[in-house]
């Protein structure tokens, strides 16, 4: 049996895919996801240590997805948007909602933790962070 | 010192499909099912949504409330009757997700709609033990209905996690169970409905369990109804619970905060839980909240909490249940069908 995606890189990409964990450089406060071990700025001069990003940021660009890849069939159509997070990079992310037709750039996003892909019937299901429109209202 | 619930936090998937809808479908008259079963819609899971995920987000709105070290938990346990994997935990991943320590006891449980209070016992039990300083309890679901089955009409998804410890804002006065042999409900490996026993699942099953724990509790606690302020009781449906408090004397206005049911359906193991949650969003200090789930096969846990000042303090920390009721977006009986994965191709 073979599968599609390789379980150890999932198992070593996971603080990333679950919780946003990225990293920043200490020296000039530059920060990375996916996480980088060294700060191309600084170089050996800048401590790069771990950070975990809010996941709250705003769409810079999208597009709609109507012939999508294999797996994710079930989604069409749906939003792939780049989000500028508050904390300083941008990130690729489905937003979920299905709610092509209010999708705007400018519109406040946070994260939610969803399946990402099954690996077929007899696979892993690889879990992760999608986005969804954030208006604000979820504390009132 | 007093040990309770630390924090606590609900999660209701924002799709509905209505009672109208799903009787249109199979001919049937959703005013008997409205009016019968007290509820007008369920709530249903996006494709990429089950208990993992619906724990995730429970158990961020758990922690948000605790406001304590994600690290400092020393136990976590699901309950649930719909682990994504026969094999492999939920709890581990959720445990990931939500940055939790490695220095975890972890297991999932299973109980029918029972196993997240099963978890909350434990939870409560290590504490007092002082085998850790806190714990976190999830029961969450994303129930199945064989379609045209009377299941069909009320199995819905949802949760809620409850973070136990020192310093609550509901400290737990006590709890007690009660357990028999009683094959209401079920599933065999590798069907993917349950069967249940019809008018078998009330009075031997439900309403033998429910009220025999309740009173239990009441009188392990010297407790009679008037010094209770809020029932909440396993909601198959409106009608049981609401039959449940009827039989003990109990003011339907002490069971409505938690009545979640008539909006988002039964979410098995996160039944009681949410229900919890709605009635822990609006109680205020001083209030006393009595919770008895309901698992079939049977048993039942019951839980006396007194709520105190912290509540006030903690309760806007996260989104209440009221903004999951609320937030919502109605489907057509195809889309769920779709969703659901009830189409084989």
């Amino acid at each position: 049996m073979t599968y599609k995606s390789s379980v150890p890189m999932f198992w070593r990409l996971q603080g990333s895919k679950y919780r946003l964990v990225g990293t920043r450089c200490t020296k000039c406060n530059s920060v990375f996801f996916p996480p980088r071990s060294l700060c191309p700025k600084c170089r050996r001069k800048g401590t790069v240590e771990e950070m975990t990003f809010s996941g709250k940021g705003e769409i810079i660009s999208y597009t709609i997805i109507r012939t999508a890849p294999e797996g994710f069939e079930k989604y069409v159509p749906y939003a792939v948007a780049i989000i500028k997070l508050d904390e300083g990079t941008n990130i690729s992310g489905q937003i979920v909602g299905n709610n092509i037709e209010g999708m705007a750039i400018g519109m406040r996003v946070r994260p939610v933790f969803r399946r990402m892909f099954e690996d077929g019937d007899r696979g892993l299901i690889q879990y992760g962070i999608k986005w969804e429109i954030d208006k604000g209202d979820s504390t009132s | 010192m007093d040990i309770g619930i630390v924090g606590y936090g609900a999660y209701v998937p924002r799709l509905r499909i209505s009672v109208e809808e799903i009787a249109k479908v199979w001919g049937t008259n959703a005013e008997n099912f409205r009016k019968g079963l007290i509820v007008d819609e369920k709530s249903v899971p996006e494709s990429d949504e089950d208990t993992v995920t619906i724990g995730v987000e429970a158990g961020r709105n758990a922690l948000l409330r605790a406001a304590i070290n994600p690290k400092k938990i020393g136990a976590l346990y699901i309950g649930s009757e719909s682990h994504p994997y026969v094999v492999k935990p939920s709890g581990t991943v959720v445990a990931e997700a939500l940055g939790l320590g490695t220095s975890l006891m972890l297991a999932d449980f299973e109980f029918a709609c029972k196993a997240g209070t099963a978890a909350m016992q434990c939870c409560y039990g290590l504490i007092k033990a002082g085998e850790i300083d806190y714990g976190m309890a999830i029961g969450a679901d994303t129930a199945q209905g064989k379609p045209g089955d009377a299941l069909e009409y009320t199995a819905a998804a949802g949760g809620a996690a409850f973070v136990l410890g020192k310093d609550p804002l509901a400290i737990l006065e006590g709890t007690c169970s009660f357990t028999t042999d009683t094959s209401d409900f079920w599933r065999r490996e590798r069907q993917d409905y349950p069967m249940h026993g019809a008018r078998f699942t009330g009075k031997p099953a439900y309403f033998r369990h429910v009220l025999t724990a309740t009173k239990n509790l009441m009188e392990k606690l010297s407790l009679n109804i008037d010094d209770i302020d809020y029932f909440v009781f396993h909601m198959p449906n409106g009608k049981f619970p609401t039959a449940a408090a009827k039989t003990l004397g109990i003011p339907m206005e002490k069971i409505a905060p938690g009545l979640v049911v008539k909006r988002m359906g039964n979410c098995y193991s996160g039944s009681s839980p949410v229900g919890l949650c709605a009635t822990l969003d609006i109680a205020k200090p001083g209030q006393r909240i009595l919770m008895t789930s309901y698992g079939s096969g049977a048993g039942s846990d019951s839980f006396s909490f007194m709520v105190t000042d912290r509540i006030i303090e903690r309760r806007d920390m996260a989104p209440k249940t009221e903004y999951y009721l609320k937030n919502k977006k109605n489907i057509d009986y195809g889309t769920y069908v779709k969703l659901r994965g009830k189409l084989r191709m």
